[in-house]
């Protein structure tokens, strides 16, 4: 079966290149340079259809950005995006277009990512009307239709504007405006975390209902182990613009294999892990600026070794269905 | 990796800070605001009480009115809160100026906010040093870095000479906590300090925290929304809701059993081990604006227990050791 999205070999990086003065510096001698950010880099990724796949990480290793290629915000340096098998450069036409409004996006700042001069109505109805998706006569059904399967009361809420919310309403608005297209897959990055508890379970729940009702594919972008724990079938950690470890949810919370993986969960504050003494892993994580040679991981690694200065390890099959790099497997 | 903590249980410490009653209101265009309506609190020294609520119920607020940092439209409208015995409602500006920062600090959520981007970071500690005692520059500047090595700073040397922008996120929460207790404060209000970091850089500044106050005997108010970091840290946590401290006990109690509604509604939202894929139990609708707060039980229109009897106002009782509560409806099958 091929899997609904698919990318192969991803990699993002952003230069920036010396201004003018830099430039002028540069002639005289000075040691100025262009600054390349390894975001992403090199990333292999299937999703299946109907999948909830959690992608995990600290900031700063490439996750948002991983997302927003996958969902066509940003063209990828390197490497491509099939969707349903073809890549996507490919499409044109009717096909692109179709392509392009699978998948959607969910972004993190429910107050930045709503236009505060529209009316919920017109944020939530423009892309169906602008891609022609419903006939005019039927829209204004068509948007109360979507904001009721998302949780709010359409005639309350539609001729209101995104400040007359508060942060779990919006993220309902924009969680109506994403649905409006149509889409199968639902790129989601944060786009929990700035909410409270309470309300992040509500949102929670709705996306798992909306899982089963419109049988939709979720990448969920999220530095909260919890949450993802909770949701997702399958896990991916990044570190530093790579994948580490790709495994199933209840493989990883039973025995991460990545030591970077280990020292997440170890870390992460849980209520059934009452008072206890916290025994960090050591160091600042790196810039991706210059990441550390060989292993990203390897200066914070307590296993690490000498291999792992030089030699970057590969993304292997440690079992069914679960992928890790680390050199540590092969002892 | 885990080890149990043993809380200091024994002789009854004295009360390193009690707040009782207080109420702290902005008084807007739009309506009083009513950020902090009763509050009753206490703390001994060594101890480290998590203030959870969401946002909007009132627990930052409740911070800089003890530490005395209401900016108009606030005002404290009634209550006292007596630091060591000594009332700071009375004391005047002089007086909170010389305890801030040397008996009570604080840290800030931001610690970008909280540094000066134009000093290096050894002009500022060592301002915060000279601010409270007559000691020389080399005095202080020792003094500084040894607050660096003990929050766990690499190279502390190198810090001191750099800029704020200079640091990662990480790094400067460091600092921050660093000068919060530079002069071996009593107690620090520590607002949300670990939100804007990554987990693997927050379990390190938890962990140093941690072993600072056990070290010092430094008094510690956490406040946060995510209850599973205080579940870990505190020796005891209060439940805000709308204002009010609406659940106090020991951390293990509260997370265990808790008695009051919202409590466990909290605990609900948080995703767990063992309820994978599950349903999370919800707290229906929104927390209520401070503005026009419900009558009785602020919490009352969300929850599922409320009765007539909740338009009335809940008094805050004992329900067992160091156990608070303010509900007609508790859970009482976790009482038994």
């Amino acid at each position: 079966m091929t899997a609904l999205v698919e990318v192969r070999g991803l990699t993002k990086r952003f230069v920036k290149r010396p201004d003018l003065a830099g430039r002028i510096a540069g002639r005289l001698g000075a040691d100025i340079r262009a600054e390349t950010v390894h975001a992403v880099d090199g990333v292999d990724l299937a999703i299946a259809k109907g999948e909830v796949v959690g992608l995990v990480g600290e900031s700063g290793c490439g996750k948002s950005t991983l997302g927003r290629m996958i969902a066509g915000l940003l063209e990828p340096t390197e490497g491509e995006v099939f969707f349903k098998g073809r890549s996507r450069v490919r499409l044109s036409g009717a096909e692109a277009r179709e392509a392009r409004l699978a998948v959607q996006m969910l972004f993190q700042d429910p107050y930045a990512s709503l236009n505060p001069r529209a009316r919920v109505e017109t944020i939530v109805g423009e892309a169906p009307r602008v891609h022609g998706l419903v006939p005019r006569a039927k829209l204004a059904a068509y948007i109360d239709d979507l904001l009721a399967r998302v949780g709010l009361s359409p005639d309350e809420v539609k001729r209101r504007y995104p400040h007359q919310f508060s942060g779990g309403q919006r993220s309902r608005i924009g969680i109506a405006r994403a649905l409006a297209v149509r889409p199968e897959v639902l790129v989601c990055d944060e786009a929990i975390a700035a909410l409270d508890v309470s309300i992040q379970a509500q949102i929670l729940n709705l996306f798992m209902d909306l899982r089963a009702s419109l049988n939709l594919t979720y990448l969920f972008i999220s530095h909260d182990l919890g949450v993802v724990e909770h949701i997702c079938d399958r896990v991916v950690i990044m570190y530093l613009g790579r994948v580490v470890e790709m495994v199933p949810t209840s493989e990883l919370f039973a025995g991460p294999n990545h030591p970077y993986a280990q020292a997440l969960l170890a870390e992460v504050p849980r209520l059934d892990a009452r008072k206890r003494v916290f025994e960090p892993i050591k160091g600042e994580i790196p810039s991706p600026l210059d990441p550390p040679h060989g292993c990203h991981f390897h200066p914070r690694c307590p296993h690490a070794m000498p291999r792992c200065r030089t030699e970057a390890p590969r993304l292997k099959a440690i079992a069914p269905g679960r992928l890790s790099a680390c050199h540590l497997n092969d002892a | 990796m885990t080890h149990p903590v043993t809380t200091q249980v024994g002789a009854p410490s004295p009360k390193m800070l009690e707040v009782k009653n207080l109420k702290t209101h902005a008084f807007t265009k739009r309506g009083i605001v009513k950020a902090v309506d009763g509050v009753d609190l206490q703390i001994s020294s060594g101890e480290v009480l998590g203030l959870v609520g969401e946002s909007g119920c009132g627990k930052t607020m409740t911070g800089f009115s003890i530490i005395g940092l209401v900016d108009p439209p606030g005002r404290i409208v009634a209550g006292a809160v007596r630091f060591k015995g000594e009332d700071l409602g009375s004391a005047g500006a002089e007086r909170m100026r010389s305890l801030r920062g040397d008996r009570i600090a604080m840290i800030f959520q931001d610690p970008m906010m909280a540094l000066n981007p134009v000093l290096r970071v050894d002009t500022q500690m060592v301002e915060a040093v000279q601010a409270h005692r007559a000691v020389d520059r080399a005095t202080a500047l020792a003094l500084a870095h040894e607050a660096l090595v003990q929050v766990g700073m690499p190279a502390p040397e190198r810090r001191l000479r750099a800029y704020p922008h200079e640091l990662s996120g990480g790094m400067r929460q460091r600092i921050v906590i660093a000068i919060a207790f530079l002069n071996k404060p009593d107690l620090i209000i520590a607002d949300e300090p670990t939100t804007s970091l990554d987990v693997t850089i927050q379990a390190q500044i938890l962990h140093e925290v941690q072993g600072l106050c056990r070290k010092t005997g430094t008094a510690m108010i956490w406040i946060t929304h995510d209850l599973a970091v205080v579940a870990a840290l505190a020796d005891r946590i209060a439940v805000m809701y709308a204002g009010r401290i609406v659940e106090t006990g020991r951390a293990e109690d509260v997370v265990e059993r808790p008695l009051h509604p919202y409590t466990r509604g909290l605990i609900g939202s948080v995703p767990s081990h063992n309820r994978r894929g599950a349903s999370l139990t919800q707290i229906p609708g929104l927390p209520p604006s401070l503005i026009e707060l419900p009558a009785g039980c602020a919490f009352h229109p969300r929850c599922g227990r409320a009765t007539a009897l909740c338009r009335e106002e809940p008094e805050e009782r004992a329900v067992g050791a160091g156990r608070h509560l303010r509900c007609f409806h508790p859970l009482v099958e976790a009482l038994s």
